[in-house]
Parts: C-alpha cells; structure tokens; sequence
C-alpha cells in the first residue's frame, strides 16, 4: 500500500463557467492533519465531496488508501468519516440512538455498532450522556457526537469541514487533543483532511495548503508559511492611526499597511526592513499631525502570510 | 474630549434558574470599536437584545446615548443599527430593491439617502445585481448598509466577516474604521479571536460574565502572568505531559506542529530545555511567541475556573 492515506493529483472540477477547483494536488500521511485554509467559495467543500466520490471530477485523480475513487467509490468510501459542515444530528433522538442509526446506514451488524460506540463515546468523554437528547446537548458536545459518529466505522481518512466553528475555545482544545490523539493512535494512525476559513484554526493544523479560487495558492507547515514573510512584518504604533496609515504606504518599501485594532501592521518589501524602520525612528513626527509612538518587527502571523500570498505579489518560495 | 455611549452596570439577565448575562459592567465612547469576544451562548447576543430593548434586564441598568435602554427602547433603537450574522436578504431581488424595501422600513424614503448608503459600503457597481449572484463579501457589505440605511450612531454587527476572504474581511474592515472616524460608535460580537484583534478595546464574555475588557495590547500585557513559547519537539503527547511537570509551566496546548506553553516570568527557553533533558523525546527547538487573544482568553477561562 502506498505511504498516503490521501493523494489527489491534478483535480479540476467546474460547474458551468466557474472552475471551482482547479489542477489542485495534494497527499496526506497517516499521523498527519492536513488543514485546506481558504475563504467561502474558495474550493474547499467541493475538494471534499470529490474525495469522498459524491461529485465526478473533470480531470485528475484520487486515491484514499490506494484505491482508485473513480473506479471503485465503493471500496474507497469504506476508509473516509466525513463530518460535514451542515451535518445534522436527529435532536430527538437519543446520543446513542444518533449513533447506532449512522452506524447501520454504514452497514454494521447490530452486533458490532454497540460496542464500538461505546468505546467511541469513552474515547470523546460523552459516555454519561449517551442517554440525553442529542438538542440538548451544549455546542461542543454536538460537534463531539458527530465526531463520533463519523469514527464508528473506524475511518483511516477523516474528512472534516469546519469541526470547530463557535465552540468554546476551552471545548476547543479538548477538541484538538482528540484529534490529536486519533492521528497518533499506533495500532491505526488515522489521516485528516480539516477545512477551515479560520486562521487560529489553521495554525493548529500540521501542514497547510491555502486555497483560493479553486486552486492551492502556497502549502507548507504553517511554521514554514509564516517563516517565508520572516523580518517582512512591523508593528507600528501613533497617532492618528489613519493619517499614519496613509503616510505610511507612501513610504518607499512598503508593500501594505492595515489597521489592526489600536495598531497598524506593516509588511515590507524583502530587504527593505532595517531602511524603514530607520525612517519610522528618525522621523517620530513625519507631519505636524502625525505622531510616531513606536515601530518594531513581529513575528509574522499566518494571516499575514495568506494576504501575502493571495494579493498577487509573489512570495520568495524557498530554496 | 469622549462622551459616552454605552453605559451599562451590573447588567443582569435570567431565564429561570440560568443566568445568561451576570452583573456585567462597561462603557462604550463615542467612536469607539468595542469587541464583544465569546463563544456561542456566552451571552454576548442576550446583551445586545437588552441594548435594543428587546429584552427586559432582570438586574442592573444600561443606557444608550443617555437613553434607558428598556424603558426608552424607541429612542435607543432609531439611533442604532444592527447588522446580524443571519441577516434576511431578499436572494430574489437586487440590491437596490433590497436597500429599497429596508429604507422603508425605517422610514427612509429619499433616493439620495439610499445612495449615500450605497457608496459608503462601496456597492454602487452591484446595485442591479441579484443578491443570489454576489459573493459573501458583497453580501455582507449589502447587510451593512442596511444597517446604516437610517444613518445610525451606534452600530451592533454580529460576527460582520465570518466566512470572508481575508482579503474581502480587511476591505470590510477599512469601512468600519472609516465609518468610527466620523462619529460612528461600534460594538462587535463575535466569537472569532482573528476577528477580535481588529478592535479598539475586546471584552471577553464566558458564561454570562465579563472577565476583561481593555485594548488587545493591553490584555496581552497585562493578563497573561508571563511569556508565551512556541516548542518544537516529537513526540508531542510525550512533550505535552512532561512539560507539564517542569516548574514554572503554568500551561501547554497542542499547536500543530509544535506545543504552545506559557509560563512564569522568570523562565527562559534554557530551564525548559533544562526541563525536558531526561524525557524520551527529540527537542528541535524552542522560541518566544507573540501572544495571542487566545491566550488571554484561556487563561482568564482558567482564573475563573479556580475562583469557583
């Protein structure tokens, strides 16, 4: 079997005139959380529901587990979980109930289902609820039991699209560190393919490719991403912030100024960064009205590096 | 000189034996971008529909613009705009007959208003596009100027740029601040940390209290007990529980690709490494971090756990 759980080879997919994914590739490793990062309409479900053979693709090909999605769905499907981001529980039903009826949709035997969801509702610590009705359970708790229902039939490729949005970022983390856990399992590493418009979601993910119509615009650890905008950042404090903001993108080396809160950040051009903070510190008061508080280089943050890379002025790709 | 806003003082509201919204005190200035910061059920939306008058506070009090704000509903709500998460648009009309029929809602009948409001939020071009053919941007940007239709002063937008390009989100937010420098006062919802970082001041909501509100700057300053370090390291589990037990670790979270700790003042990158010398791991490196609002909101969740 080959070393990916996961490989997409030059996918395109359009509906009428608009190409909703386009030569899009990419592999992923068991022990491994792919993040597909990019706004609404930019490709990502779509990219989804090619994997798991609910749309036929224009051009390309997919494997999961080595097998051939256009030639055997079938088999393919039986190694995806897939939680949707429309995925709706039956609120009247009971946790367990929820369970036990994807499970035989999925096909198995009465006699499998009830073990196996017990162990799933230990393993994301909704045991002592798996009498309650899955409407009254909290946020966290309905993103968990989907969780669980698309583990029941022991995936090695977990699809999940946008697991997290609006749960409590305490929930959140013991989210994570389940999938976490599930990616490290030793006996079966699991592999997962997360989408997200968020970036502090993001930035959780191992590796990450950014989409943007249709096509995957930059991928690498988000380490990595961030990395390439390294020293290329500043922090600019003064007042007042859009008079500042307005001198500063006729600064020569800036490439773009935007108002972050009480802040504005700055991204310069590679090899422009001491020059323009020389400027800033020299000149606190570039005009009569504008004051300079202070200037100082911050770590890139990947949004940074997704506006970098979407606003059409190439990033310098590594060596 | 500030004037303010929003006043609002022990805040209370009860459904029952719950409490969604508990003695929560803040004050809102004119042309001020406020960040209501909380995830869902935090009782973020309970409080914007006491500031509305939709809803009854069971304690407390709050004013708008001097306004009481249950008793004075009326004054309050033909002085605010709100735009909603789930605003309804008309998909089958354009954007202009949807400004059209929300303007008239409100009264507002002369074009020139409704065209103002159109150029504000930068939608002349669209203005004969059907809602359904224009992207989440431009939908949002719709939803906003609906909001602005009857020229508010204060503006409640809820969660205004889930789901939008980054890109769209920043041109989005270019007319917030636009908007802020002439006058206009602006509290936001929302439960995104990204989203959060683009105001003036965040309040962060957790189970029907304020646990803070000041400037992100501020926040990061002075909640957070000590710095923030990026670890890179694998195996992560086997990081994650030893690094726990070295002193003066206060908190480990899995990032990815790497652990995210915060710790005492006092710790250097040298007595983690220290920390980590007999666990059977392979450390590849260990960096300071620039702290997040995630951060502070974890560890005032974590304050007010103990204090319980």
């Amino acid at each position: 079997m080959s070393d990916y759980l996961l490989e997409v080879e030059h996918l395109s997919k359009r509906f009428g005139e608009t190409a909703a994914v386009e030569d899009l590739s990419l592999r992923v490793r068991p022990g491994e959380i792919y993040g597909l990062v990019g706004p609404d309409g930019a490709g990502k479900t779509t990219t989804m529901r090619l994997v798991v053979a609910a749309l036929r693709p224009d051009r390309g090909q997919i494997r999961v587990a080595g097998v051939d999605m256009q030639r055997a769905p079938e088999q393919g499907r039986r190694w995806i979980g897939y939680l949707s981001q429309r995925f709706s529980l039956y609120e009247d039903l009971t946790v367990l109930e929820n369970i036990r009826f994807f499970a035989e949709v999925r096909g198995l035997s009465a006699q499998e289902w009830r073990s196996r969801s017990l162990e799933i509702l230990r393993f994301v610590d909704l045991e002592r609820f798996q009498d309650r009705l899955a409407g009254q359970l909290s946020g966290g708790m309905k993103q968990k039991l989907g969780l669980a229902i698309a583990l029941v039939t022991r995936p090695r490729l977990l699809l999940l699209d946008e697991p997290t949005t609006g749960v409590d970022p305490v929930t959140r983390q013991d989210f994570w560190q389940l999938l976490i856990q599930l990616v490290h399992a030793a006996s079966e590493p699991v592999a997962i393919l997360i989408s997200t418009p968020y970036m502090d979601e993001a930035s959780r993910c191992h590796r990450i490719g950014f989409m943007r119509a249709g096509r995957l615009i930059a991928e690498g650890t988000p380490s990595e991403l961030r990395a390439r905008l390294n020293g290329r950042m500043l922090e600019v404090r003064g007042s007042p912030l859009s008079d500042l903001r307005a001198w500063l993108q006729q600064v020569e080396g800036v490439e773009e100024v935007h108002s972050f809160g009480d802040r504005l950040h700055v991204r310069v051009r590679q090899g422009y960064t001491q020059a323009v903070l020389d400027r800033l510190q020299q000149h606190p008061s570039p005009s009569p009205s504008i004051r300079i508080l202070s200037a100082r280089p911050v770590t890139p943050v990947l949004e940074d590096a997704f506006m970098a890379f979407a606003s059409n002025q190439p990033v310098e790709s590594e060596p | 000189m500030s004037e303010t806003v929003i006043h609002v003082e022990n805040l209370t509201c009860r459904f029952g034996d719950f409490v969604a919204v508990d003695h929560v005190s803040f004050q809102v200035q004119r042309g001020e971008i406020v960040g209501y910061l909380g995830p869902n059920g935090s009782g973020k939306t309970t409080t914007i529909r006491m500031l509305l008058g939709l809803l009854r506070p069971s304690e407390g009090y709050a004013s708008v613009f001097g306004f009481d704000v249950y008793r004075q509903a009326e004054a309050v709500r033909a002085r605010s705009g709100y735009m909603s998460q789930k605003f309804a648009l008309y998909n089958d009309l354009t954007v202009w007959e949807n400004l059209a029929f929300y303007g008239g809602v409100y009264g507002v009948h002369q074009r020139q208003q409704l065209e103002e409001v159109l150029e504000i939020v930068g939608l002349q071009e669209h203005r004969r596009s059907l809602v359904n053919s224009l992207s989440t941007g431009w939908r949002q940007r719709l939803a906003l100027a609906i909001a602005l239709v009857h020229r508010p002063q204060l503006l409640f937008l809820d969660e205004p740029t889930s789901g939008v390009d980054p890109l769209a989100r920043r041109a989005f937010w270019d007319l917030i601040y636009r908007l802020a420098e002439a006058g206009v006062t602006i509290l936001v919802t929302t439960h995104y940390m990204d989203e959060a970082e683009y105001c003036q001041r965040v309040g962060m909501m957790r189970q029907g209290k304020l646990m803070a509100m000041d400037t992100p700057s501020a926040l990061k300053a002075h909640v957070l007990p000590g710095p923030v370090w990026e670890v890179f390291l694998q195996p992560l589990e086997v990081g994650l529980e030893h690094l726990r037990q070295v002193e003066g670790v206060l908190r480990v979270g899995l990032s990815g690709d790497h652990l995210r700790v915060l710790t005492r003042p006092e710790i250097g990158a040298s007595d983690l490494e220290t920390g980590l010398r007999h666990a059977p791991l392979k450390l590849q490196g260990i960096q300071r971090s620039e702290p997040t609002l995630e951060d502070v909101f974890l560890t005032l969740a974590g304050k007010e756990e103990e204090d319980r």
